[in-house]
């Protein structure tokens, strides 16, 4: 017997009746790892339970960050099951790896990567069904079918999944290839709009996030860390934080921090407040000015080994009658998720339980294990919901020093970040320029030469996209500047402002030929498509839909009132997680200021599962990138964060949004990612509306930094 | 440490704690009462926001010793049969995100809708200014909103 197959899944009873069906995720066959599944089913966290009264119960096993997976991933296993969504309960599943593959919320790859494991899981429950049903009655299972929680044989009996759920349970589970799909074509949940699984703990203030849990005991721990980056602790005087009432310890720890742990919140928040620490450094912290001209010096520089070569660049540029040369600017970004940094420890002799907000449970998990020197068997991690994420809690700091504190207080501790902890303690989107040439000949873009320079970046570029692909003489290269401060993925990496720049400069070489910036891009998707240049990722076919989708949908080049008030449209596209996206923004000049508003947007991200939650995420990404784009601004000072909280760093808020119009390709491909792919067009999309507007371009972000009157 | 009688949600509450402890904090953990969300604790986020005698006012900035007799509500007292025509409205939007900042956005909400039962676009942006959703879900705010106050 194939043991890897047979322990694909397991069905087991639950206590009370009913059926309990968990899957391991690991390849069935074939791959390595496969033979790792000897884990006792009590383990596995089973993806879905069916109850005698007919209530199903489905475990989402991905982090919810506000991405809305919570409610969508179990909408796909409720759709191949054949359940009325009514009868479903979704939980959230705690870190289990030996079941659930990926458990990640980063990089909008939750759906993508699991859509088939989990369709895989609806519908093998539905086999069950339909054979226990079949057996019962005793007819063949080919005259059955099930739908609507209910299994129907030809005859026109029926019985409720409730009622063959423990029946359903003693059977053998069918092959993974036995069990049937469905086709796109017969889905009746996915594709309807349902509203968020935790609506209700949301409206009537339920503690559902990180910051809302309590412990019998649990004590409330802050930490003082360095203020700049690069300095380290010398000394510290405790003497007024142990004065505030409710502190209970005080402690140096990870080198260079100092814990308070105290009984409530706010006594933490003061202990911290009352040290007095001394700081040192080695003389070499870094500031936003010098860092800024450490890039812009690589960007004349050829790197060592080009990320992308096609034809003869030097040639090409050698013999253009015209160059087009741009450099564009951005700088870190903290993430500012609305809930701070927090995680609950409790550490003893024998186990760690860990639990709170986490985009990536099973790396934190393997660090506390290193940290503590404990084996990560006896580590546990419950997740909550997220209060926004944005790639800050794929980083798991957090996590480390709360594990740390519980492990040396010897006290369950809610470990807790103030705002300005958040916003200065480190990793950021990191700081980036990039320098843009075109060369020009014969009414055409002959040579693309992008060079670009970031702040710990490994890579800077994207080497495959768009317009690489298209024209014969690309060089594409990257230079990384080690720097003290810690950098990490911030919604959409490197293309958050990668397309903001290449769009915009896009938009100045369309211009520069004299063509119309879409029919410009069409025209090269057209050589990319008749005549490829090298290897490139993205699909001309899919790119083309959004583009002319969101052409049509603004009326593009159709003209507006001008004058004063008059309305300037803006193009930008952009591919990214395997999405395609295509925008127009849509500026008024309102007489004093240029505001933003309205961005058309079209999407292709493969089958939609959930339309009003994929509208809530496309919107929130374009009012993301452009919110960011227009203000974000952080600098430092001597290594030390200038902006530290709300009143110095200005996020987007209400009445500064624009009217956001979304439109999905129809499509019947596995869907991709949405989180992210929204955001890195709209940047480019503002600053092209925003030249026809003014006639001023825009080269630096944050966009109100650089030039006047833009809203 | 000192004693205060405070009224939460038509309770009254006896806690103890320093007088310069911000409500916020006495809420969550004197209180247990978590709906009311920490985001900046020097009142430029909004997460924190409660009624005062029915005004939107933010517990991080506001002491407990300051309270005094007034009646204090929040998130979990704003509704019983939680039918608010906010919360209804809300829900018909589908308009939290992560939903951290939630609470702060309804509250200020319903407070904006007992005072100024019909607002147009400019008073539901002045009003809503100062609650931050780092989502971007303002979009559905503004029209959870409007949908409110047509319920009424
Ligand atoms: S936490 Fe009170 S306004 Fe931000
Ligand atoms: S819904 Fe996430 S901050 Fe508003």
């Amino acid at each position: 017997m194939d043991n890897n197959r047979r322990n694909f899944i397991k069905i087991t009873a639950t206590v009370g009746g009913g059926l309990m069906l968990g899957f391991s995720w690991l390849k069935p066959s074939g791959e390595k790892g496969g033979t790792d599944l000897h884990t006792d089913f009590i383990e596995l966290n089973g993806y879905l339970k069916i109850a005698p009264d007919g209530k199903v119960t489905i475990q989402s096993p991905n982090p919810e960050v506000g991405q809305n997976v919570k409610t969508s991933m179990p909408m796909i296993v409720a759709e191949e099951l054949g359940v009325n969504w009514k009868d479903v309960i979704v939980e959230q599943a705690p870190l289990n790896t030996a079941v659930f593959k990926r458990q990640v919320a980063g990089g909008s790859q939750s759906i993508r990567q699991t859509w088939t494991t989990l369709r895989t899981a609806g519908a093998t429950a539905r086999h069950l069904l339909i054979e226990a049903a079949a057996k019962q009655w005793g007819v063949s299972p080919s005259e059955c079918s099930a739908s609507e929680s209910t299994v129907r044989h030809t005859s026109g009996k029926t019985a409720s999944y409730g009622s063959l759920a423990t029946l359903a349970a003693t059977l053998t589970p069918p092959e993974p290839e036995q069990v049937k799909l469905k086709d796109p074509s017969e889905f009746t949940l996915i594709g309807t709009s349902q509203i968020n699984v935790d609506m209700e703990d949301i409206l009537t203030g339920k503690p559902i996030f990180g910051m809302d849990q309590h412990r019998p005991g649990m004590m409330y721990s802050t930490a003082l860390r360095p203020p700049a980056f690069g300095q380290k602790l010398k000394s510290f005087d405790d003497r007024a934080a142990r004065a505030v009432n409710g502190v209970q310890q005080v402690f140096r720890f990870a080198n260079d921090k100092v814990a308070v742990v105290a009984t409530s919140t706010w006594a933490a928040i003061k202990g911290k407040k009352a040290l007095q620490a001394i700081w040192e450094d080695d003389g070499t912290l870094e500031s936003t000015a010098s860092q800024n001209e450490a890039m812009r010096k690589k960007l004349d520089e050829p790197a060592a080994q080009p990320k992308r070569s096609d034809g003869d660049v030097k040639a090409a540029f050698a013999a253009a009658e015209k160059v087009i040369e741009r450099v564009y600017e951005a700088p870190f970004l903290p993430h500012n998720p609305m809930e701070p940094g927090n995680f609950f420890a409790h550490v003893t002799a024998d186990k760690v339980e860990l639990s709170g907000p986490a985009q990536a449970p099973e790396r934190f998990r393997k660090e506390v294990a290193d940290l503590l020197k404990r084996d990560e068997s006896t580590i546990s991690i419950g997740l909550t919901r997220m209060g926004g994420g944005f790639g800050r809690r794929l980083r798991g700091d957090f996590v480390l020093e709360a594990a740390e504190i519980s492990s040396i207080a010897q006290a369950p501790v809610l470990h807790v970040y103030t705002r300005e902890d958040d916003m200065t303690a480190g990793i950021y989107r990191p700081a980036c320029q990039y320098k843009f040439r075109a060369a020009i000949k014969g009414g055409r873009m002959t040579g693309y030469h992008l060079t670009g320079a970031g702040m710990n970046m490994d890579n800077t570029v994207r080497e495959n996209y768009f317009p690489a692909g298209a024209i014969e003489h690309c060089l594409i290269e990257s230079h990384n500047i080690p720097s003290k401060v810690t950098i990490g993925p911030w919604r959409a990496p490197v293309t958050n402002f990668l397309a903001t720049a290449e769009q915009s400069f896009l938009d100045e070489v369309a211009e520069a030929l004299g063509q119309d910036a879409v029919q410009f891009r069409l025209d090269l998707y057209e050589r990319a498509r008749t005549n490829p240049v090298g290897k490139f990722d993205y699909d001309v076919e899919k790119s083309v839909g959004v583009i002319k989708l969101a052409a049509e949908k603004a009326n593009w080049g159709a003209p507006k009132a001008i004058g004063a008030t008059g309305t300037h449209q803006g193009f930008s596209a952009y591919y990214s997680h395997n999405s395609y996206v295509a925008e127009v923004a849509e500026l008024q000049n309102t007489g004093r200021k240029t505001v933003v508003k309205k961005v058309i947007c079209a999407v292709d991200c493969g089958i939609v599962i959930n339309p009003i939650a994929a509208i809530n995420q496309a919107e929130g990404g374009v009012v993301d990138g452009i919110g960011h784009a227009m203000y974000g601004d952080f600098d430092f000072v001597d290594g030390k964060p200038q902006q530290d909280n709300f009143d110095t760093f200005r996020l987007v808020r209400m009445g500064e949004q624009p009217a956001v119009e979304v439109h999905f390709v129809k499509s019947n491909n596995d869907p991709t990612g949405l989180g992210e792919p929204t955001l890195p067009p709209a940047g480019g999309a503002v600053a092209n509306a925003f030249y026809r507007a003014t006639g001023q371009r825009i080269y630096v972000q944050p966009f109100v930094k650089g030039v006047k009157g833009l809203g | 440490m000192a004693k205060y009688n405070i009224t939460v949600n038509g309770k009254k509450r006896q806690v103890e704690a320093d007088s310069d402890t911000p409500l916020l904090w006495v809420l969550r953990d004197n209180l247990h009462l978590y709906g009311t969300k920490y985001g900046c604790g020097i009142a430029e986020c909004g997460a924190c926001t409660i009624h005062y005698n029915g005004n939107p006012m933010r517990a991080c900035t506001m002491t407990v010793g300051s309270v005094g007799e007034a009646a204090i509500t929040t998130i979990e007292g704003l509704s019983e049969n939680t039918n608010h025509p906010v919360l209804q409205a809300w829900r018909e939007h589908d308009v939290p995100q992560c939903g951290y900042c939630q609470a702060g956005q309804i509250m200020t909400a319903a407070a904006l809708l007992a005072e100024t039962p019909n607002p147009d676009d400019d008073e539901i942006e002045a009003a809503m200014y100062t609650n931050i959703c780092r989502c971007g879900t303002y979009n559905k705010i503004m029209a959870a909103v409007k949908t409110a106050a047509s319920m009424k």
